[in-house]
């Protein structure tokens, strides 16, 4: 065991000591790999004085769009750290049979899968969306930035804190050892004891700060910065769905704080909210977890739900189909998605009539799902389809999606459920449903708002590397689950005795071989396409000719996204701006008003980790300095009177003379 | 209905499945075989709609390439009534559907309901259930059998043919219990009491396993299940209860101890009142039990006084360590004297599991529709047990 038995605590380290280095070969390993790569890429900034330029463009920047991107770097290299918890979970399972131990003991086994679900829920997936969110929202309402831009930044930063802290529970401590929603008793400080479930918690309470502020800052933005003649019947579809995930994000994430707050309550001052004694209730933590739960699933998928109508509509080149019925799901799905949390616990002893009732709730969500599906299929219907990679992604989410919707209401039929509940059915369904539908709406929303972003397409031969490593990988890794689950094989299982369940399992260990191919490709293809990006340069900013008003704007927009707010007179109204051949104003330019970068967020953030460190290691000393040290920043903040600049009008009109000749260059 | 279930079989969407072994789609007790139709029926109700979606798509991708310059173009068409009327309708209507048979299914199928069948073709007579008593522990399964007066760990034996209704418990964290040949899985929660109804309908050697991950040793939560027949079942018994190893709440408290792959034990005599015992939280000397506790509650509580009625803990051990900032763990101390408790906790023990009811559940009146060829395509199967004679009829 990797735990000290005995804990000393003392004033000025609190709990840490040499014992919270992990005596573990794989992890000393990966820490001399992590160090020399870190080591390198900090020389190579000083190297080449990247650090000013780092910090005064994007750490410090308010920019949306700049945001938004580095969101999508945090979420891409966690992603990594994720994706290699998943391929040690595979091989450890390929090979545990007919005695043997497999290679991982059942400390670092049980961090694994635990940190698996936590990185790629909230440290991939999350930080995605929100990048996505961040960067396309304000250019597709016609907005210069988000209504509070520098909590955008903070919100960013705080997220990072949170990865960070879950990162380091990796060579200093221990990570939870209680799967990705710490359930009670098993998270309480009885049968947790170390440091574990402490990470869990202060990581995601420093992210959690950060996807709250971020949900309320979009659900403004929406609301109020929509460009004149924008209604909400106008909005882009992806627009309507981040409005119903930010919804989301601010009605449910103050539910997960506050559970994790009484679960650190538990663990720090000796309440009895979830422990077995003394008046607990551990089943009140699991209705609390999956009040929030469920609602975050559907946070993760309806932006890319919005993604793909985006993707549909352009490279079919015709409207999307039924527009009003899609709003009108999406709004559905946002309101049912709180009358089903009781279906992720269906064995747990609820009354039939209960069970009956959550099950059916969970049904229901699939029409408005399905017509979403059906909305697609008949827009592709009579169109002309550009099969350019987004649309690829697309075809592929579709006919993946349906299989993992179908096994998803299966496993809402409660009597299904009691037979796959926990087993690998499950864990097939919901990558079925979160790889098939979230993450292949990432990648077709990469490749297509790549151009956008940088000024140059993606290399489109490695993306198709990518794309069929990825299909193929995931099928092959994740049916072979489907079928365990029907043999009875539950999940975080680290060793088997059944020798026949083998094979199934190492199949499933080359599809994440396969999928591991899929993302090394990706990584080329980002590589590659950097290096050739004067072939594939775009110089028109509307490389897909597109419907909403992101693509009126050069690539990379101007820092003040649009010189002159558009007006919207319809649905998709750059297509109608096209067609109607009007141009943009080309005189009379104003200065624009734009908010100043600052560092305040970095430094909250910071202090924050600090601040989180400190508790989960009980060296109270520097969790009281580093907290005095948030509020006294923030406070000091509200000094700061130097916010805000105008961007002079002879360098707008410079941007954008610079832009017509652009355009004139490239024919249009 | 296991015919039809067979009979449709190859149309599963599983086709792998051929060459390998998956128990939970063929079963040997009634309530999973039940459940396994249920599974079956559900996905086949919505190969209805998924198969055409993905046949479309893959049509619609294939007709409507940029290519194909003969496919018409309609750049502008973006509604259309009646097909949206058509769109929500259809998966609305398969939900309906799948919704009525959730209803039903789950009522019929619920880990509480006493079983009023063996199988599909025998009713329940006058057989009372099997009584197993469940806790999940660090890492093993303590199996108890009051009626007997046997307990065993790690090795679970049932006579086939014959309903058994287990009670679950846990000790310390939650964990799920499953024999996936049998029935579904229950949660078994510290502090708290499920029950579980199933029957095996073929003797043999099953797999039972902890479904809920449970801490380090939970790989190892695996036991076997032995479906006996009376004979066998009675011989099991005899054994066990030679084996002269007393469980008692001193011996418990030494198996509670955490430990991993725990290889099979058997116990007798058992203390009657040991899983009340840990379903109330005082196997340990001197703690209030739950039931004691929620019984002065109902009359009040304590009221100030009750504030003193509390000891340290002699030594502070897994589960109840000190927490960094906290008062040291505590526990509430017993008031009642052994009789009294003895009493109140015997009284706890569960109740007469007869099935109350064996009469159909309503919608009997409902036939079961025609198909084409005139033949009962879903033979009416919720309403096998036939009414005895006087059934209460409100259900």
């Amino acid at each position: 065991m990797a735990v000290p038995s005995d804990i000393q605590t003392t004033f000025l380290l609190g709990r840490l000591d040499w014992n919270a280095i992990p005596q573990d070969p794989i992890v000393w390993a990966t820490g001399v790999v992590v160090a020399i790569g870190g080591a390198g890429l900090l020389w190579m900034l000083h190297k080449y004085r990247l650090w000013s330029y780092l910090w005064h463009e994007w750490f410090t920047t308010v920019d949306h769009k700049k945001i938004g991107i580095m969101y999508v770097v945090l979420a891409l290299i966690m992603f990594v750290r994720g994706f290699a918890d998943a391929i040690m979970m595979r091989l450890q399972q390929a090979i545990a049979f007919g005695g043997s131990e497999g290679y991982l003991n059942a400390h670092h086994y049980d961090q694994i899968f635990s940190a698996h679900g936590v990185i790629m829920i909230f440290f991939v997936a999350m930080p995605f969306v929100t990048g996505l969110m961040n960067y396309v929202v304000p250019l597709q309402i016609g907005a210069r930035d988000v209504s509070f831009p520098f909590l955008n930044n903070l919100s960013f930063w705080m997220t990072v804190g949170g990865a960070v802290l879950v990162m380091m529970s990796l060579f200093v401590g221990e990570f939870a050892q209680t799967g990705w929603l710490a359930f009670p008793p098993l998270s309480g400080i009885g049968y947790s004891p170390y440091v574990g479930v402490d990470y869990y918690i202060w990581g995601l309470q420093v992210a959690g700060v950060g996807t709250t502020l971020s949900g309320i800052n979009l659900l403004v933005t929406i609301i109020k910065m929509r460009a004149p003649g924008m209604t909400m019947m106008r909005m882009p579809i992806f627009t309507w769905t981040s409005l119903c995930t930010n919804i989301l994000i601010v009605a449910s994430f103050p539910v997960l704080t506050a559970t994790l707050v009484l679960l650190t309550l538990d663990r720090y001052v000796g309440t009895n909210f979830f422990t077995n004694d003394l008046g607990g209730n551990a089943m009140m933590y699991v209705n609390l977890i999956w009040i929030w739960g469920h609602p975050e699933v559907y946070i993760l998928i309806l932006p890319l739900f919005g993604v793909y109508s985006e993707v549909v509509a352009t490279f079919t080149g015709k409207r999307l189909f039924g527009y009003t019925s899609m709003v009108y799901a999406t709004v559905c799905i946002t309101i049912l998605s709180y009358l089903v949390w009781l279906h992720h616990f269906f064995t747990m002893g609820s009354g039939a009539s209960v069970n009956s009732f959550f099950g059916i709730t969970t049904m229901i969500i699939s029409v408005p799902t399905g017509a979403k599906i059906f909305n697609w299929l008949f827009t592709m219907y009579r169109s002309r389809i550009r099969f350019e990679l987004p649309m690829m992604w697309t075809i592929a989410f579709m006919l993946t999606f349906v299989i993992g919707g179908m096994t998803g209401v299966l496993l809402a039929v409660p009597p299904a459920d009691f037979v796959l509940h926990n087993s690998l059915f499950l864990v097939a369904h919901f990558h079925n449903v979160i790889i098939g539908g979230v993450l292949f709406g990432l990648f077709a929303a990469v490749y297509y708002w790549w151009p956008k972003a940088f000024g140059f397409r993606l290399d489109p031969w490695w993306g198709k590397v990518s794309f069929w490593f990825w299909v193929v990988g995931f099928w092959v890794a994740f049916a072979p689950l489907y079928i365990l689950g029907l043999m009875g094989v539950t999940r975080r299982v680290r060793v088997f005795d059944d020798p026949s369940l083998q094979i199934w399992f190492v199949i499933a260990a080359f599809g994440a071989v396969l999928i591991a191919i899929g993302i090394a490709a990706m990584f080329i293809q980002f590589g590659v396409s950097i290096a050739r990006r004067d072939q594939l340069r775009d110089e028109t900013g509307d490389p897909w000719d597109g419907r909403t008003l992101e693509w009126a704007t050069s690539s990379p927009p101007p820092a003040y996204n649009f010189a002159f707010t558009p007006v919207s007179h319809g649905l998709d109204t750059w297509w109608d701006m096209k067609r109607y051949g009007q141009t943009r104003p080309r005189a009379a330019y104003v200065p624009i008003h734009m908010p100043k970068n600052t560092g305040t967020g970095v430094i909250v953030a910071g202090l924050s980790t600090i601040c989180g460190f400190a508790l989960v290691w009980y060296i109270w000393w520097l969790a009281a300095l580093s907290f005095a040290g948030i509020v006294i920043a923030s406070i000091l903040h509200t000094f700061n009177y130097a916010r805000d600049y105008h961007i002079p009008a002879e360098e707008v009109r410079a941007t954008e003379d610079a832009r017509d000749r652009q355009l004139a260059s490239a024919g249009v | 209905m296991t015919h039809l279930f067979k009979r449709l079989s190859w149309l599963a969407p599983l086709p792998l499945l051929a060459g390998c072994e998956a128990v939970v789609l063929s079963p040997s007790g009634d309530i999973a075989a039940r459940q396994a139709e249920l599974l079956v029926q559900s996905t086949l109700l919505m190969l209805i709609i998924i198969v055409p979606v993905m046949a479309l798509t893959v049509w619609f991708a294939w007709r409507y390439r940029a290519s194909n310059r003969q496919a018409t173009y309609n750049p502008d068409w973006d509604h259309s009534t009646k097909l949206e009327l058509v769109i929500w309708a259809i998966p609305l209507l398969i939900i309906v559907c799948l919704g009525a048979l959730t209803w039903v299914g789950t009522h019929l199928l619920d880990p509480y309901r006493p079983l009023d069948r063996i199988d599909a073709e025998t009713p329940v007579s006058n057989q009372q259930p099997l009584q197993v008593q469940v806790v999940a522990m660090d890492w093993k399964w303590l199996f108890i059998y009051p009626e007997q007066g046997v307990a065993s760990v790690n090795e679970l034996a049932v006579p086939v043919d014959r309903p058994v209704q287990f009670t679950l418990t846990s000790t310390s964290v939650m964990n799920a219990f499953y024999i996936p040949a049998m029935a579904g899985m229950i949660y078994a929660m510290p502090g708290m009491q499920t029950t579980l109804h199933g029957v095996f309908n073929e003797a043999g050697e099953y797999q039972g396993l902890a479904s809920h991950y449970s801490g380090a040793g939970f790989s190892g939560m695996r036991f076997k299940a032995h479906a006996l027949d009376g004979a066998g079942f009675d011989a099991w018994v005899a054994e066990a209860a030679d084996s002269g190893e007393t469980l008692d709440r001193a011996r418990y408290l030494e198996l509670e101890e955490p430990s991993e792959n725990v290889p099979p034990m058997v116990f007798a005599p058992v203390d009657p009142q040991l899983f009340s015992r840990v379903v109330n939280m005082c196997v340990e000397e001197g703690r209030m039990c739950m039931a004691e506790m929620m019984a002065y509650d109902a009359q009040g509580g304590l009221g100030l006084p009750g504030i003193a009625n509390v000891a340290a803990l002699a030594e502070p051990g897994r589960g109840t360590p000190r927490p960094v900032l906290g008062l040291p763990p505590f526990q509430v101390t017993g008031i009642c004297t052994v009789e009294e408790l003895d009493q109140m906790l015997a009284s706890a023990t569960p109740a007469d599991s007869t099935p109350r009811d064996m009469s159909p559940l309503r919608g009997r009146a409902l036939e079961a529709p025609q198909g084409i060829l005139g033949r009962n395509l879903i033979p009416n199967r919720l309403t096998q047990a036939t009414p005895p004679a006087g059934a209460d009829q409100n259900l």
